[in-house]
Order: structure tokens, then C-alpha cells, then sequence
């Protein structure tokens, strides 16, 4: 019985590499996997003897799937990945390097926002081709705002906080200033980043977190929630986000891309006007955000690569990215892409272009994740109070020790896989 | 000699599939349990280190290991006594001869436990919402001002346990119902010729003749209980302030968000032990109530 499954699978095997047609089995998630299935047709038009296989993921199940593929050899030839992730599987030895086939290819690497494509080179090679960009920064009400007395979106740190003030002392009861999301940590990461100490020391091996920056940042967060300028909630808290933020609960929202355009379908009309985008404040001019977003990874197992990376390729061409962009809202990681008219044009993107320029990548360790959520954790402890900054930051620092615990031992071992 | 050998063929393909399917993995997990399997080890196997009883020495200085077990503590001690008292009172009030369209309110009650646990936890984050929610509506009536039940740290596990009881009591309900009508009426009828009260009935006929279902329903409640997880996994993520992390919930996090295999091993002993040891307390509490009977 074992034979005849052998059998079937070999067969299953030998169907799909038929004579002239190569196909490329290609992973993507959530809305991602559906849109891009609309941009393939073109791909295989132009490219004859290729066909694209697209598996959807959904995100929640996508990394689990991952790893699985990968322990069971099953991996796609390529797959969209986010940028966190990319260390992880760097680790794992599963992704093939791309800096000759960069190098070969039509595309400039200065192209691309500067701290985006950092967030792919780990140890000094290029693992994946951004596909599109995510970064933090700040959503607000105009019209709150102004009639606070605030003509200008702060810049700066000191002036953010006299606007918190300004509009904490003209709140009703019920609305704030700011929302800050206590089951996000991308604004506390953000502003943590600004920062010039790095959130980790000795090459990753041990956290950062007691440090003058990580400190200055986690305690301007903090007390955010501290002078009552945000409240205390979750994500689950407001039933809805948008309509909260049209009926004025709070001004400031720091948020990402595809807020714009969920706020421009769901805000009212009147209301077209009435908010706005601003890059986020540094400590004493505009600051850095965290340079997230997804991009297309080959594997190192692929059997076809040539062929793989001819779609990463046309997925990377700024007139593809735009079309991706009008069906889902996503940004386009080339600076070429965003002198189209309707990326240009659009007043909402300006200050995602101004804020990429300051972009910049966490740690690109694989145990990343894991230490972030931490952090938000011991932030929202913090920030409901009971546990001092002091405390915070040495605990913070003493669970990072022990993440990094095995990490530490491989690079005493040498033996990491390249 | 012959008729021995025919029954291990009889018994042998199940002895097989259990020996794959359920010994081997146990084996597989213990052994596991007393490495560091994570990534690292995926991508080679030479990062693997036995760590021996490591990660269970680990998991014990865990804050979070202890606040689990706190918070699935509380989940067994509040809820089973409470899913337990609804189950019995239902499969009472259904018994009983006085109500009607029995096998109407019979069925209405088990529905619940044959929905979705997702389809329907995301019902009832509707319902426990603070500002629109159904509950905080009618507490309102009463004059109660809105609880912020999924957020607050101090009534996440409240509102989960609310949740849970509602699911689960139609399961034993049944049980207790078939149990109850198993009860011969004569004893009724001999407790009331006594002058029995309705009460005396209960306490002194219906509670003994039902004891050893109770029992059997108490042992598998608890068992459910202990395993706690989709309920904080869809409604909470663990949240607010790892308020509702339950031991599974944790093993789930470190086995399958982070991928330390080796120490979500661990916790899955651990919890195997932990049920194992309330089981048996359960079984000797329920040998010496017999006794007593």
C-alpha cells in the first residue's frame, strides 16, 4: 500500500513537470494572495512556458504552514514573506541569497527605500526583493486639531505633547487625544527606534532595553496613557475604529497604509476634508518609523529559480507595483513607482513617501518577534499602571537575556548555518 | 494455546493503531520534552541540546508558567462547580412532570454544544462588548454602569467562564437527564409516604441514586476544563494582561508562535500530570462518598 501512495505521489510529480511548461508554485497571503492573481495573466503572457501556481495562505495560519513546509521539504519556489520573518528563515537555510540575480537584473537596487531593503540583507546578503511597505505614523483630525488652537501637525516630540495638552484640556468626556492601542507595539517600536541605541547589544545576543534611548522613548509612551492623553484599550475596546475616529474619540491614531484607505470608504463625506496624514514626530524634528511590509523570497530547494525569479522580477516593475497598489491599497517599496501621478497625487500617501526616507528595521534576529511581544507586554503593564519604568526596562531586559539564550550558544558554537 | 493466538489477531490491529497513533508519540513528545527542539534544531540537527529535566526545572521559575496555571485553576475551581450546578438544575427543571414541550427546551438547551465554539465566541464579544454590548445593556437596567468585560483584567476570566458554562452545561445536562429517569419512581413514592419534603426527596433520593453519574460527569468536566483554549484563543488571545493565558493556551504560544517544541513538550507533562493527579483525588473522594452512601 505504501507503494501504490509512493506511486500516486510520483505521478503527482511527474504531471507537473510536463515538457514545456515550468510551474512556479508561488505562496502568498490574506488579500495579497487574492489580488496578485489578477497581475498574473500578463506574467504568463509574456513570459510563454511559465505558469504560476498561487496558493493562498491566511496570515494567522501562514507562518505555522511555513515551517512545516519547510520540515517536511515542501517548500513553494516563492513565497511572500513578511520582513520579520526573513531573518527565521534565513536561520533555517531556507531562502536563496539574491545579489548576483539583483545585480543581473534591469532593477536598481538604489531604487528602493533605503531602510526597506536593509531589512533584507541579513549578515551582508540580499534574501528577498521588498514587495511592498508598511510603516507607522500618525492619522489625525484636522478640524480637532485647529480648533485646539494647533495649526500645524507636531514634528517634534516637545510639540506633540503641547498639542496632547491642548487637546486633552478641550476633551468631552469619553474622547482623548491619542489611541494607542494596547495590543500593538508597533508606536512604542517606532518610537523606540528613533532612538540611537540599538534595542540590542553584542550582535544580537543580548537586549538593549536599559539603555538612555529604549528609556527616553518607553517613558514618553508611557506616559501618554499616564497624562491621560491616550486611554487605556485594546483593539477589541472600540467595535469599530473608524467610526470611533469620525465621531472624534480621538484625534491622534498612529496606524499604517491601509488605514487610508479604509478611512476614506468608511468616513462619512463631511468628513472628507477633516483628517489628514503626518509623518511621525522624532524627538526634536520629524523622526524615524519601523520599516516593515512584505517581500518575495526564493527558495533555496526551488527546483526552478530561473523562472522564479523572472516573476519576482515583473512583480518588482514599478507599473505592476501601481496595479497592485489601485487593488489593495499597498505601497510600492521603488522610489520610481511613486512619481506616478496617482500615488503623487494622493494627499494621504505624501507623508507615507516623506516617512520612508526615515525608515528604519528592527533587529534581524529570528527571535525578534517573540522579544517584541514581550515588550508589549511589559508596556502594557506599565502603562496600567503598578510597575515603574525601572522595573520595566530590567525585566524587559532579563527576559530578552533568556530568549537570546540560545542564540548566544550558537554563535559561541560557530555553527550557524550560513 | 490456539484460542489465545486468534485473539491477539482479533486484537492486534488495534493494538497497532494505538502503538502508532498514541504510544509513539507520547514517547516521541516525553523525549522531546527533554531537549531544546526549536528552529535552530529544524534547520540542523546538531543545534539540538538534551537538556534533560531542564525545561520542566525552567517552566517552574516561568512567572507566566505559574500565572497559567493560576488563571486555569480558577477556570476549573469557579467554572466546573458552576457548569456542574446549571447542568443538574436544568436536567432537573426538564425532568420534572410539570414542564412541557420537554424535548423542545431539551434540544434548545444542548444546542449549544453543538455550535461552533468560534462561530459562536464571536456572538458573544458582540454581546460582551462594552459600548454596544447586549449584557452591558441589561446590567445597564439595573443601574449598573458598563463593564469592560474583554478588557478589564478582572473580569476577562468572569466573562470566559460565563461563556464556557453556557456552551457546555447541554452535555452534562443529558447525561444527569437520562440519569434521573433511571431513578425508580417507587422511591419517590416511598419517600412521600414517609412525609418527605421536596427537598428531603432530593437530598436523601435523587442526590445518592445519582451520585456515581455525578461523579463520571465531575471527572470528565474537569478534565474538559483543565484543557481550556479555544474560548481565550478566539475571544481574548490571552489577553488583557495574560489575564486568560490557560496552561494550554501557553503550551499553544510556545509551541506554535514560537516554536520551542521542546518546552511546549514540557508543559503538555506537566498538564498531563496535573490532570492525572486531580483525577485520581477525585476518584478516591468519590470511592470514600460511596462509602458513606
Amino acid at each position: 500500500m505504501l507503494l501504490a501512495v509512493a506511486a500516486a505521489l510520483l505521478c503527482v510529480g511527474c504531471s507537473r513537470g510536463a515538457p514545456d511548461v515550468t510551474v512556479v508554485r508561488f505562496w502568498a497571503m490574506g488579500r495579497e494572495g487574492e489580488v496578485v492573481q489578477t497581475l498574473l495573466p500578463e506574467f504568463e503572457r509574456t513570459h510563454p512556458g511559465i505558469r504560476v501556481d498561487v496558493q493562498q495562505l491566511p496570515w494567522t495560519a501562514a507562518h505555522e504552514k511555513l515551517l512545516t513546509a519547510f520540515a517536511g521539504d515542501a517548500t513553494p519556489d516563492i513565497c511572500q514573506l513578511g520582513n520579520t520573518w526573513i531573518p527565521e528563515f534565513v536561520a533555517l537555510g531556507a531562502l536563496e541569497p539574491l545579489d548576483a540575480r539583483l545585480a543581473q537584473s534591469s532593477i536598481d537596487r538604489r531604487d528602493f527605500f533605503a531602510g526597506i531593503l536593509d531589512t533584507n540583507v541579513i549578515d551582508g546578503r540580499l534574501q528577498g526583493v521588498p514587495w511592498y511597505v508598511d510603516t507607522r505614523l500618525l492619522f489625525y483630525r484636522r478640524d480637532l486639531l485647529n480648533a485646539a488652537g494647533i495649526a500645524e501637525p507636531p514634528s517634534s516630540w516637545s510639540d506633540w505633547t503641547r498639542a496632547l495638552a491642548a487637546l486633552k484640556a478641550r476633551a468631552k468626556p469619553g474622547s482623548y487625544a491619542i489611541l494607542l492601542p494596547l495590543n500593538e507595539v508597533e508606536p512604542l517600536l517606532a518610537l523606540a527606534l528613533q532612538q540611537d541605541d540599538p534595542l540590542l547589544r553584542d550582535d544580537g545576543r543580548h537586549g538593549n532595553f536599559q539603555s538612555v534611548g529604549f528609556r527616553r522613548a518607553f517613558d514618553f509612551y508611557v506616559g501618554m496613557f499616564r497624562d491621560g492623553y491616550a486611554p487605556l484599550y485594546t483593539a477589541s475596546d472600540l467595535a469599530n475604529v473608524w467610526n470611533e475616529f469620525g465621531r472624534g474619540t480621538f484625534t491622534f491614531y498612529i496606524s499604517g497604509p491601509w488605514n487610508i484607505g479604509e478611512f476614506k470608504r468608511r468616513l462619512p463625506p463631511a468628513l472628507e476634508g477633516a483628517w489628514a496624514t503626518a509623518p511621525l514626530p522624532g524627538r526634536t524634528g520629524p523622526g524615524a518609523s519601523i520599516a516593515g511590509g512584505a517581500s518575495l523570497v526564493l527558495f533555496r530547494k526551488s527546483p526552478v529559480k530561473d523562472a522564479a525569479w523572472q516573476l519576482i522580477e515583473y512583480l518588482a516593475r514599478p507599473d505592476v507595483a501601481l496595479r497592485f497598489h489601485a487593488a489593495t491599497g499597498d505601497l510600492p517599496p521603488r522610489r520610481s513607482a511613486w512619481n506616478d501621478t496617482a500615488l503623487a497625487d494622493d494627499v494621504h500617501a505624501r507623508a507615507f513617501r516623506e516617512q520612508l526616507e526615515r525608515v528604519k528595521a528592527a533587529p534581524k534576529v529570528p527571535e525578534w518577534e517573540r522579544i517584541s511581544d514581550e515588550m508589549r507586554l511589559v508596556a502594557e503593564r506599565v502603562a496600567r499602571g503598578g510597575v515603574s519604568v525601572d522595573d520595566a526596562v530590567r525585566e524587559l531586559d532579563s527576559r530578552t537575556d533568556r530568549i537570546l539564550e540560545k542564540r548566544r550558544w550558537m554563535l559561541a558554537q560557530q555553527r550557524r548555518t550560513p | 494455546m490456539k484460542r489465545q493466538h486468534v485473539a491477539w489477531c482479533f486484537v492486534g490491529p488495534a493494538l497497532v493503531v494505538i502503538a502508532v497513533f498514541f504510544a509513539l508519540p507520547v514517547l516521541a513528545a516525553f523525549a522531546m520534552s527533554l531537549t531544546d527542539f526549536d528552529i535552530y534544531a529544524l534547520a540542523d540537527l546538531r543545534n539540538l541540546r538534551v537538556v534533560g529535566i531542564g525545561n520542566y526545572v525552567e517552566l517552574l521559575q516561568r512567572p507566566l508558567f505559574w500565572q497559567a496555571l493560576g488563571n486555569t485553576l480558577y477556570f476549573v475551581a469557579l467554572g466546573v462547580p458552576l457548569s456542574l450546578g446549571v447542568s443538574l438544575g436544568a436536567a432537573l427543571l426538564l425532568n420534572s412532570r410539570l414542564t412541557r414541550f420537554q424535548s423542545f427546551f431539551r434540544t434548545a438547551l444542548f444546542a449549544p454544544v453543538v455550535t461552533t465554539v468560534v462561530a459562536v465566541a464571536v456572538i458573544w464579544r458582540y454581546l460582551l462588548a462594552t459600548r454596544s454590548g447586549f449584557i452591558n445593556y441589561v446590567l445597564g437596567l439595573f443601574g449598573i454602569s458598563p463593564i469592560d468585560w474583554l478588557g478589564n483584567p478582572h473580569f476577562a476570566m468572569p466573562a470566559i467562564i460565563l461563556f464556557a458554562v453556557w456552551k457546555n452545561f447541554g452535555y452534562n445536562m443529558v447525561i444527569l437527564l437520562a440519569g434521573l429517569q433511571n431513578i425508580p419512581r417507587d422511591l419517590y413514592e416511598a419517600a412521600r409516604i414517609d412525609g418527605a419534603s421536596s427537598f428531603a426527596q432530593f437530598r436523601f433520593v435523587t442526590l445518592p441514586m445519582l451520585a456515581p453519574i455525578v461523579t463520571i460527569v465531575g471527572i470528565l468536566t474537569v478534565a474538559g476544563y483543565f484543557q481550556l483554549f479555544a474560548e481565550p484563543y478566539v475571544m481574548t488571545q490571552g489577553g488583557p494582561l495574560q489575564s486568560t493565558v490557560s496552561v494550554l493556551y501557553f503550551m499553544y504560544e510556545e509551541g506554535f508562535k514560537w516554536w520551542n517544541l521542546g518546552n511546549a513538550s514540557a508543559v503538555a507533562f506537566m498538564l498531563f500530570l496535573l490532570i492525572f493527579a486531580v483525577t485520581l483525588l477525585q476518584m478516591r473522594g468519590a470511592g470514600r462518598g460511596s462509602a458513606w452512601q
